[in-house]
């Protein structure tokens, strides 16, 4: 057997190809079955609905043109909304992948490493069951931060700002530029751009709230000078996106 | 060994041209491939001389640089060697030539359509599978006609296989399984976690399953050809195919430690990755034992210097691994360079060298003629050596600042700031890197236009 055609082919080709598969492939395809595969529209929720909307508030014409205008009557005009919203999230994680976002970015928070406390809460298996997760976003390396909870914590126009020209608002950032996703100016952004603000956006978007991730007070001996950005931001953006979910849930 | 016989019989078998147009396409890919690579690294240090520019994002530029080494440089490279070494081991030629150059056409087409794919944002969700759907099927359907040309003439072949065939039959099932399963089950078939441990061992075997047993069994053919000594020890011969066929596809989920995946099943992959250590040290030892007593032949033989050398960072590599696997590094080094640096000493340090000593030793035989420059194949192999060293050193060093700088929950921007330095060096190394590749094409060059020896005359063992 060791030394044959045969054995090489079945047992060592087939054979332990096929047992990998079952026990490293198929048992968590099994275990994960109980959790059944959301589908785009059950992933538009009350939050990304009010960041979409908040994108057609401060972007009016970019919006319309990427968009056009929603119609009259209460359940239309609800329906397209949603209809909108879910297109733009779809469209928008085909940018996340194409433009090899995840390589730098990661979407799972561990157990381990203190990263409950810089992220939130850690990742749980059925946040992964969506048809977006399709394949996996867990991701490979963190350039930068991890995007699993950064839906909510930065505003629509700082995201816009960022992606046009990293560096304006975040000293010494690697990332690159995406000025392809805007007419020219990071007020303007198109069908890309703002799709992409609406994916950023859902991340996370699902969790009771949003926690205050960079609400730790850094050491004095890392860093003499405490940086009062962050901070002010989140705090500034937490009790209106709060105020927002309550709004669309009544 | 039977190598002797099959050496005296090969005219007529190896269709020698094909070889040096799988070489030419595997140089042209790495060229690109590290160009690639090194607009992403100048991007990291805030240099990017292509800002802002759609078709040269360096995200997108990433995903050429790893699809580019692994489909256009690894493949035909391998494929190159494979066409010189499968008709001599078996002593029949290949099921049809017009066949063989057929799929070697269809290949470079594959890379390119994945390449024009990624550039134009098309790419899909998952490391080394980011193929675009369309090339899938293509890509799909190439893997079956290489693995029934090469396949035939094992089958053929009358009497005991070398270890190498045993490698070889083995790799062909195995990447057409891979590649089917990588690019069809985790982007239709299941989502989320379970896609998660699918993707793990589809990036997993395409290193384990395609690249590894292709390369160990070309070590298994060029080393006694190039030592003209047997393999040490066919009882570890055996040990090491077989514990690789049995421990290597086990291990895909390590990529995915403290993710939701059950438990159970991560202890799993981290227990088989420590075991696959040791049966690499099995085969480690047994191509050492090869050349015990003869170590000089490293000094004055560069093919098997590049062998060699890749060796060593195999074990290097594999031991890295068998801590690395372990949970307690997990926590620091997970997401951070550490894994960039084992990567590069993976893929650049040990089959990149392995596949530049065979082109080393094969490029004269194909041309007919002695290389132009022994002092550019030198500096071609220094320069590398030096550059992947430097490389993976550096960057494996700052993934563990990086992972503890993140457990201490120093704020982000620190763990960039102090990178910059880090990632400068790497810079270096990879333009040291890509100096060496420019004295190999240059030395390429100078060959091709080096007037053909009298008839008659073999090339020296470079």
């Amino acid at each position: 057997m060791f030394e044959s055609k045969s054995g090489i082919l079945y047992v060592a080709g087939l054979g332990f190809f096929a047992l990998a598969f079952v026990s490293n492939a198929l048992v968590p395809w099994l275990m994960y079955q109980r959790y059944p595969e959301k589908q785009l529209p059950e992933l538009v929720n009350a939050n990304l609905r009010y960041q979409f909307e908040d994108l057609a508030r401060r972007y009016p014409e970019p919006f319309e043109e990427a968009f056009g205008k929603p119609p009259g009557g209460d359940v239309e005009h609800n329906a397209w909304w949603n209809e909108r919203c879910a297109e733009a999230l779809s469209y928008g994680r085909k940018l996340y992948v194409g433009e090899g976002c995840w390589h730098c970015h990661s979407q799972f928070v561990r157990p381990v490493s203190n990263e409950d406390k810089r992220w939130g809460p850690v990742s749980r298996s059925e946040e992964y069951q969506n048809v977006l997760q399709r394949p996996v976003m867990f991701g490979t390396r963190r350039v930068g931060p991890d995007l699993c909870r950064e839906g909510g914590r930065r505003s629509n126009d700082w995201h816009a700002v960022h992606f046009f020209n990293p560096e304006s608002v975040s000293e010494g950032s690697p990332m690159p530029e995406y000025p392809w996703f805007f007419s020219g100016s990071p007020d303007r952004p198109n069908k890309k751009g703002l799709a992409m603000l609406t994916y950023i956006q859902w991340l996370g978007s699902w969790q009771e709230s949003y926690p205050y991730y960079e609400a730790y007070v850094p050491s004095a001996l890392i860093r003499p000078e405490p940086e009062p950005e962050p901070e002010a931001e989140a705090a500034a953006e937490t009790p209106a996106a709060e105020a927002a979910a309550a709004e669309e849930q009544q | 060994m039977t190598t002797e016989t099959v050496q005296t019989s090969r005219r007529g078998l190896v269709d020698e041209k094909l070889v040096g147009f799988y070489f030419g396409a595997a140089l042209l890919f790495l060229t690109v491939s590290m160009l690639a690579g090194l607009l992403m690294s100048f991007q990291l240090i805030r240099h990017n001389p292509l800002r802002g520019l759609e078709l040269f994002s360096p995200g997108r530029w990433r995903m050429v640089h790893t699809n580019a080494v692994a489909y256009g440089f690894l493949a035909n490279g391998f494929l190159g060697c494979l066409h010189w070494a499968i008709p001599r081991l078996t002593l029949q030629p290949v099921l049809d030539r017009r066949l063989s150059w057929l799929i070697y056409a269809a290949w470079q087409l594959v890379v390119l359509a994945t390449a024009v794919g990624i550039l134009l944002g098309e790419a899909q969700g998952l490391e080394w599978g980011e193929t675009p759907v369309w090339v899938d099927p293509v890509a799909q359907l190439g893997l079956l006609l290489v693995a029934v040309n090469f396949m035939t003439p094992i089958a053929r072949m009358k009497g005991p296989m070398y270890v190498s065939l045993w490698y070889f039959l083995a790799a062909f099932v195995w990447t057409f399984l891979t590649y089917a399963m990588g690019n069809f089950v985790p982007e239709y078939l299941v989502s989320g976690t379970s896609a998660g441990a699918v993707g793990g061992l589809f990036i997993h075997d395409l290193v384990g399953l395609f690249v590894t047993p292709l390369g160990w069994g070309l070590m298994y053919y060029f080393v006694p050809i190039l030592t003209k000594k047997p393999i040490w020890s066919h009882g570890l011969s055996l040990v090491g195919f077989w514990g690789l066929a049995f421990f290597y596809p086990l291990q895909g989920i390590h990529h995915f430690l403290y993710t939701p995946i059950p438990m159970f099943l991560q202890y799993g992959a981290v227990v088989s990755t420590i075991a696959v250590e040791l049966v690499v040290t099995t085969v480690v030892i047994n191509f050492f034992g090869s050349i015990w007593g003869n170590f000089d032949i490293v000094k004055r033989n560069l093919p098997v210097r590049w062998f060699y050398t890749g060796m060593v960072h195999y074990f290097l590599t594999c031991l890295q691994c068998a801590f690395q696997v372990t949970l307690t590094f997990q926590k620091i080094i997970h997401f951070s360079d550490w894994v960039v640096g084992h990567a590069h000493l993976v893929m650049f340090g040990v089959f990149t060298m392995w596949i530049m000593g065979m082109m080393t030793y094969l490029i004269p035989r194909v041309l007919g003629r002695d290389w132009a420059s022994q002092r550019l194949c030198e500096y071609h192999y220094w320069l590398s050596t030096v550059g992947i060293g430097v490389m993976a050193a550096d960057l494996i060093l700052l993934g563990l600042f990086q992972g503890w700088s993140w457990a201490a929950l120093e704020p982000w921007d620190v763990s960039v700031d102090f990178s910059q330095p880090f990632w400068v060096l790497r810079v270096l190394a990879g333009l040291a890197m890509f100096g060496g590749l420019l004295a190999f094409l240059t030395n390429i060059l100078l060959t091709l236009r080096s007037p053909v020896p009298a008839a008659g005359s073999v090339p020296a063992a470079a």
